[in-house]
């Protein structure tokens, strides 16, 4: 090397270009915050800390928004962003805090489940940091986050993640997956702290019904579902029916497995006496053989390579040429939410949750999500929350 | 933050300085200045708690 001096400036000042350029835009999707318009159904904002003490000041407390009917009755807790890079379940659950008013009983809504997830990006499969749906008053622009808790909240992996309390050894990844961490021990890693304290929101509350609200690949056979245990079966058949004969969309039942632990509508039901169901709509941007991750492919769903495999019958639900848009998903799962509260209430009288105010699945693909979103720029301050 | 994760970072930042200095004393290949400034960036992004 004949002038080291100056080659080692100049790697140094690529150095500093690549560090400087990439860790600017990873902080600030990390501290990015979206704007959440609480809506006239909300009663009171907390945090999960109240029920987790060891969530205090981390990233892994997320705002948790109760929406109390002037009626007692049932109570319902709904979870979306338990995987953050599944956003159909937080939309769906973020269009019913901006709009849902709650005549009889309570609903706890916990939009982004998974906060340190919400905040964790995906660079290595090319994930686009945010996305931005259109609505009546502009773009409004969201996270896109991670399957899995950052690195950042919850290090070291460990090399097999042994679960509490069945002592199953599972992938070493799944300890930052709180879809396995449940039901999760106060003294244990951060995202077991997570879900004891929505068990604990279950228990003091008293919570009957829980919705975890997720999306699944299209060649995943467990997809385009609610999952049940053997004591939420009736409702979510009862549920899988109407929405196929009233709304004419498919969402069948799959079984909770007993053998497979971790997961929330396994240990919610074993755990406490809350009712728990799992839903899954078909979300392509997850599969793997598909063309480049981009913000529109997650928004509606269409890939050429997906549509052969469509062809060649290799996918678990009916796909065509008009992909699985954003807001066929999420129509989705407000209307098979609804019609769990419904048939639950219909069951348990005394304690029904009666709510109005979210749109259903036909109202939705229609209008578009956006739609339903409140403009912060117009909202009183003190309705705004930064999720 | 745990007291394993602090040991994590402890660890990072010694790797940290041990490419910083064979950086540092590297006159010849240019392949390695490359690789050493490479290898950094990882672990330079986690003690700033970015990535």
């Amino acid at each position: 090397m004949k002038r080291p001096g100056i080659v080692k400036a100049v790697l140094i000042f690529l150095f500093l270009v690549l560090v400087i350029q990439g860790g600017l835009q990873l902080y600030r999707h990390r501290h990015f915050d979206v704007p959440v318009v609480a809506g006239p159904g909300v009663t009171r904002v907390t945090r999960l800390s109240e029920f987790g003490p060891g969530l205090k000041k981390t990233m892994a407390d997320p705002l948790v928004y109760f929406l109390e009917g002037k009626e007692p009755g049932g109570k319902a807790i709904l979870l979306s962003n338990t995987h953050a890079n599944e956003p159909e379940g937080l939309l769906a659950t973020l269009l019913m805090i901006e709009n849902a008013v709650v005549e009889k009983g309570t609903l706890i809504i916990i939009p982004q489940f998974n906060h340190s997830a919400g905040r964790n990006t995906r660079p290595g499969d090319g994930y686009p940091l945010y996305f931005e749906i259109p609505t009546d008053w502009g773009r409004k622009r969201f996270r896109l986050g991670n399957r899995d808790a950052s690195p950042l909240d919850q290090w070291p992996d460990p090399d097999v993640y042994i679960h509490y309390p069945d002592r199953q050894l599972l992938s070493y990844i799944d300890a930052r997956n709180v879809n396995r961490t449940w039901p999760g021990r106060p003294g244990g890693p951060l995202m077991e702290k997570v879900t004891f304290a929505a068990m604990e929101i279950m228990r003091r509350e008293k919570v009957d019904v829980a919705v975890d609200i997720h999306g699944a690949e299209t060649m995943f056979p467990v997809t385009n579902c609610i999952v049940a245990p053997e004591k939420s079966n009736r409702i979510a058949t009862m549920a899988a029916l109407t929405v196929k004969a009233k709304e004419g969309f498919d969402s069948h039942v799959e079984p909770s497995p007993s053998g497979f632990r971790g997961l929330s509508h396994r240990e919610i039901g074993d755990f406490s006496d809350t009712l728990p169901f799992l839903l899954e709509a078909p979300i392509p941007f997850l599969d793997q053989p598909t063309g480049p991750k981009t913000e529109k492919f997650l928004l509606d769903g269409k890939d050429p390579f997906l549509l052969s495999l469509a062809q060649k019958k290799k996918l678990f639900v009916p796909y065509d040429a008009s992909g699985w848009p954003l807001e066929k998903r999420v129509g989705q799962h407000c209307s098979v939410t609804l019609e769990i509260l419904r048939q639950y209430s219909k069951k348990n009288p005394e304690r029904s949750i009666l709510v109005h105010g979210i749109p259903r699945y036909a109202e939705i693909v229609q209008d578009g999500v956006g739609h339903y979103f409140h403009d912060p720029a117009m909202a009183d301050k003190d309705k705004i929350y930064l999720n | 933050m745990p007291v394993i994760m602090i040991f994590y970072y402890l660890i990072t930042a010694y790797l940290v300085v041990l490419l910083v200095w064979n950086f540092v004393r590297e006159k010849k290949k240019v392949e390695d200045l490359a690789q050493y400034l490479l290898v950094l960036i990882p672990l330079v992004l986690r003690i700033l708690r970015i990535k």
